[in-house]
């Protein structure tokens, strides 16, 4: 078996994974640290009680975040070892510095949060669960730094006698552009990540309770989920804003860095003025973008994502054979059975993961008006459909950001470092470079079984205690445990929220 | 060069750090079948009082090997990349391990249910005993080399790595970290608790200074230079001060003492290393501190970071400690607060 399919297995498979629950984690903890503010500021009791509800379901997702983050730190070098070669004085660098700046922030302050309701005073537990959610969002930055590192080498010489990449500017690699565009995309996404799950389950609670019509429950579907309701719904509606004009700007920085994932986004055989974008295409995609129909087109939209321009000579792009053909001219790699380099990603998958991402937002989108209509003026609902919706929409931005992921990578290929147009040509690495040569691949596919199965378990648990503690629902009442509200000679109480 | 030597000397701090705070809960975890006693409501609070001196700390205390981790990939990418190609089996364990136990402790508390506990303790003991073990092996093969070839690509294979030399080394770990744990609960907690956990220590000190010693003394006489002599004569005085200390119950100084006997067996370690990275066995090639090492430029802009930030996390991580500083006993510990698996049933999603 081939040791490069299984390392690319591999390491889809547990990065994605990690990624169903970063996205959650980042948006959720400012939320989280937003309603124990408005608690801390209006001491009105049922900000603390949807603070400890979506407090509690974040630390869920926190625990398989970072156990699943554990192995992402060591598989570089463990099954990727010629790449760590090849990148480790460039790349290496965000990586320590997200360890140093971030992860010991969050780990610490989250710590001290779970445990020190009854510790610290107000004010510093309050800024604790601020410094555990900036620190989440910090460590998205530097690993995003790296990552579009790989897809725009920038700050970086070529170094002919050890055959590496090395840095030349921190400054250059942490103000890439494509960083600036990718940061922004992927914070926005994750925020409707999280907006989507609080609405959804607030709305699911909320029209459960109002069928009941107990008035007991009406009331608290109208004081505690309605508001949650809404914190869903605005942050969907700006999250959502935040990811289209961040999606437009990275499309433009795509057509100019890597103008080959463009025109496979579309399957794009031929270079054309005023590309359509598809809604739909029929054909054989994965044997090449020959046969393949475009039904249900939109016209010009494709050429707008990357130029910038619906029609004329600007819009114009390339497509996969004018890529393919520019590249064997300039790069003229062969693989290593001496076989010249396909520079065309796999179509069918870049060209679905890049619809998947944009589509699956519909729900969001859908669910924002509904919740915004059902909610007006103080009113709240008992439309079952609003709270089917609400359930149905919290799977789809996490499957937008697995897509988004999925599109970005795939479309990279053949590089698992893409060559800067405008930079330095040599520091470029094709994937198949990069797998380690001293493991065999018996161990990394006993790896990636071993991870496979203890990751799909873990999904198995997470999902359902996920599940338990939502139905559970926001409790009906809350001790205020801080030092403040508590008698001074009270220390034989038990500890608060212990493990 | 003298960065590359600066950041040999950072690694070996970080792992310093590592070894010292994870030691302590690997300790911790090994202990959760061993220490507590009574009947089976008893025993399970008693469960409850050493996780729960650990709680707040275990994750701060892993990210130490986070950083080691990412440290060595920035400052000496070749060795991050032989070293964890090489170990890839081993470490593939230990991470495994380190997942488990994770999980374990955040999962315990959330669902009232006897055997869904016993399960996460399952976890909690495999995930710290497995590590603990693992560890010293991996730090034993790299004092004693490993088989390069001429790219440095580890070819010794898995089997290779299981030498005594390498063995003795986990057991060494296992018993310093065993040791600093109940060390670690004698000064954490109170009561019972408290007693029996004095008593293991000063059992297991005796243990450590045997194992810890023989094997310190072997690793000086096979494979190290004469300046590590000192660590070695420090970690043995440090053990008999654990000795001394463990009978007189004063739990502070004890808990110093095995973190001194830690850190001196880390500065052993990288001393006998130096100046390689990964020192040779016969036949192969070694890598070494310059060779491993990022380009000046990569190695300043990674010691600014260093300088100005890890004296801020230790002081905000020594500080969390300090919050935490009460003892617990099996009288602070609260009713379980976990859910039932129950009401999924009656839901409707
Ligand atoms: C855009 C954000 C993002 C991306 C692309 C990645 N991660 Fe991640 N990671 C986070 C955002 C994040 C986070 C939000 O900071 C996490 C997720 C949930 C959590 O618990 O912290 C985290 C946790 C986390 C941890 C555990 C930290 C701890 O113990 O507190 C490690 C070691 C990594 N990650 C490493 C990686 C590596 C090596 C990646 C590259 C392949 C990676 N992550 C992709
Ligand atoms: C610093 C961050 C990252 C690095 C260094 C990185 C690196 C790599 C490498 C080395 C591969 C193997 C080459 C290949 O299989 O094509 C790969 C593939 C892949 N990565 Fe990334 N990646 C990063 C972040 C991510 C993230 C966050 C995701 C999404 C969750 C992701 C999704 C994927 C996918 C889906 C593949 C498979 C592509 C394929 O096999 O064709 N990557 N990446
Ligand atoms: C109008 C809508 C959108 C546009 C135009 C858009 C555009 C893009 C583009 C061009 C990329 C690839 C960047 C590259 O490879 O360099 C990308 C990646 C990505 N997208 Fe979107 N996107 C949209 C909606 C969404 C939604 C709704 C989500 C998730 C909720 C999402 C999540 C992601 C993620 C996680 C990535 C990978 C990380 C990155 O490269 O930033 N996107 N998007």
């Amino acid at each position: 078996m081939d040791p490069l399919a299984l390392a690319r297995w591999q390491f889809a498979i547990t990065t994605v994974y990690h990624f169903i629950f970063v996205p959650l984690t980042i948006g959720l903890a400012p939320l989280v640290a937003g309603m124990q503010t408005a608690w801390v500021v209006t001491k009105k009791e049922r900000w603390l009680r949807l603070t400890k509800f979506f407090g509690k379901l974040m630390l869920i997702n926190f625990a398989l975040g970072v156990v699943t983050g554990i192995w992402q730190e060591f598989q570089f070098g463990m099954a990727w070892s010629e790449y760590s070669r090849f990148v480790g004085d460039v790349f290496g660098a965000p990586l320590a510095m997200e360890a140093l700046a971030a992860f010991f922030v969050e780990s610490v302050f989250l710590g001290l949060w779970i445990f020190g309701w009854d510790r610290v005073s107000k004010k510093v537990h309050l800024a604790s669960i601020w410094l555990f959610a900036l620190a989440t969002n910090l460590s998205a930055f530097f690993i995003l730094a790296a990552n579009s590192w790989m897809q725009h080498p920038v700050g970086t010489i070529y170094n002919e006698e050890t055959g590496r990449a090395e840095m030349e500017s921190i400054g250059a690699v942490l103000t890439n552009n494509t960083l600036w565009a990718a940061f922004p995309h992927t914070i926005a996404a994750a925020f409707l990540t999280a907006g989507t799950f609080v609405c959804g389950i607030a709305t699911w609670w909320m029209v459960r309770l109002v069928r009941s019509k107990r008035p007991e429950n009406v009331e608290k579907a109208r004081t505690v989920y309605r508001p949650a309701v809404l914190v869903g719904v605005w942050t969907m509606i700006i999250a959502g804003a935040g990811v289209i004009w961040s999606g437009d700007l990275q499309g433009k920085l795509m057509y100019e860095q890597q103008p080959g994932k463009m025109s496979s986004a579309e399957a794009l055989c031929e270079g054309t003025e005023a590309a359509e974008f598809s809604i739909l295409a029929v054909g054989p995609l994965y044997a090449g973008c020959e046969d393949v129909d475009h039904l249900i087109s939109v016209p010009g939209v494709t050429s707008f994502l990357g130029t910038g321009h619906f029609s004329g000579p600007e819009s114009y792009l390339p497509g996969v054979y004018d890529v393919q053909e520019q590249y064997t001219e300039r790069y003229g790699d062969v693989t290593a059975s001496g076989e010249p380099v396909t520079y065309t990603p796999p179509l069918a998958v870049t060209y679905w993961s890049f619809r998947l991402m944009i589509g699956l937002a519909v729900f969001s989108l859908a669910l924002a008006l509904a919740a915004l209509w059902a909610t007006r003026k103080g009113r709240v609902s008992d439309n079952v459909w609003l709270s089917r919706l609400g359930l149905v929409a919290i799977p789809t931005p996490f499957l937008a950001c697995s897509f988004g992921w999925i599109f970005t990578e795939v479309g990279r290929q053949p590089w698992v470092v893409a060559p800067n147009p405008t930079g330095i040509d040599q520091v470029r690495l094709l994937t198949e470079r990069g797998v380690s040569t001293a493991v065999p691949a018996g161990v990394i596919l006993t790896s990636m079984i071993v991870l496979t199965l203890v990751y799909a378990v873990l999904a198995v648990v997470w999902y359902r205690l996920m599940h338990r503690y939502a139905v559970e629902g926001v409790p009906d009442s809350v001790r205020d445990e801080s030092p403040e509200a508590q008698e001074p000679d009270d220390t034989d109480r038990p500890l608060s929220f212990a493990y | 060069m003298d960065l590359a030597i600066l950041w040999f000397v950072i690694i070996a701090v970080l792992w310093t750090g590592y070894l010292v705070l994870e030691g302590f809960d690997f300790g911790v975890g090994m202990l959760l079948s061993i220490l507590p006693r009574g009947g089976k409501e008893q025993r399970d609070k008693e469960r409850r009082v050493l996780i729960n001196t650990i709680g707040p700390v275990w994750d701060g205390n892993e990210v130490w090997l986070l950083t080691a981790g990412g440290a060595t990939f920035a400052a000496f990418p070749e060795w991050y990349a032989t070293m964890f190609s090489g170990f890839y089996l081993p470490l593939l364990i230990i991470l495994l391990g380190l997942i488990a136990r994770g999980v374990a402790f955040e999962y315990r508390g959330k669902i009232s249910d006897a055997r869904w506990v016993r399960r996460c303790d399952v976890a909690i003991q495999a995930g710290s005993w497995i590590p603990a073990i693992m560890w010293g092996v991996a730090f034993g093969n790299l004092v004693r080399g490993l088989l390069l070839d001429a790219d440095h690509q580890y070819v010794g294979g898995f089997w290779a790595l299981l030498n005594p030399f390498a063995l003795a080394g986990g057991l060494t770990t296992l018993v310093l970290f065993l040791l600093h744990g109940s060390v670690f609960v004698a000064l954490k907690t109170d009561g019972d608790v408290r007693v029996r956990a004095g008593r293991l220590a000063s059992a297991l000190s005796v243990v450590a200074l045997v194992v810890a010693g023989g094997w310190a003394v072997w690793a000086q006489v096979a494979y190290s230079v004469t300046w590590t002599w000192a660590a070695v004569a420090v970690a043995a005085l440090a053990l008999v001060g654990v000795v001394v200390a463990a009978r007189a119950r004063r739990e502070g100084v004890a808990f110093t003492l095995s973190a001194v006997a830690i850190a001196s067996a880390v500065v052993l370690i990288f001393g006998s290393m130096y100046p390689d990275v990964i020192p040779a066995l016969d036949g192969g090639e070694a890598l070494t501190v310059a060779e491993a090492a990022s380009t000046p430029y990569t190695l300043t802009v990674m010691s600014w970071v260093a300088v100005v930030l890890t004296p801020v996390v230790i002081a905000y991580q020594a500080w969390t400690y300090w919050v935490f500083r009460r003892r617990l006993s099996s009288k602070d510990i609260p009713a379980p607060a976990g859910l039932s698996w129950q009401k999924i049933k009656d839901a409707a999603f």
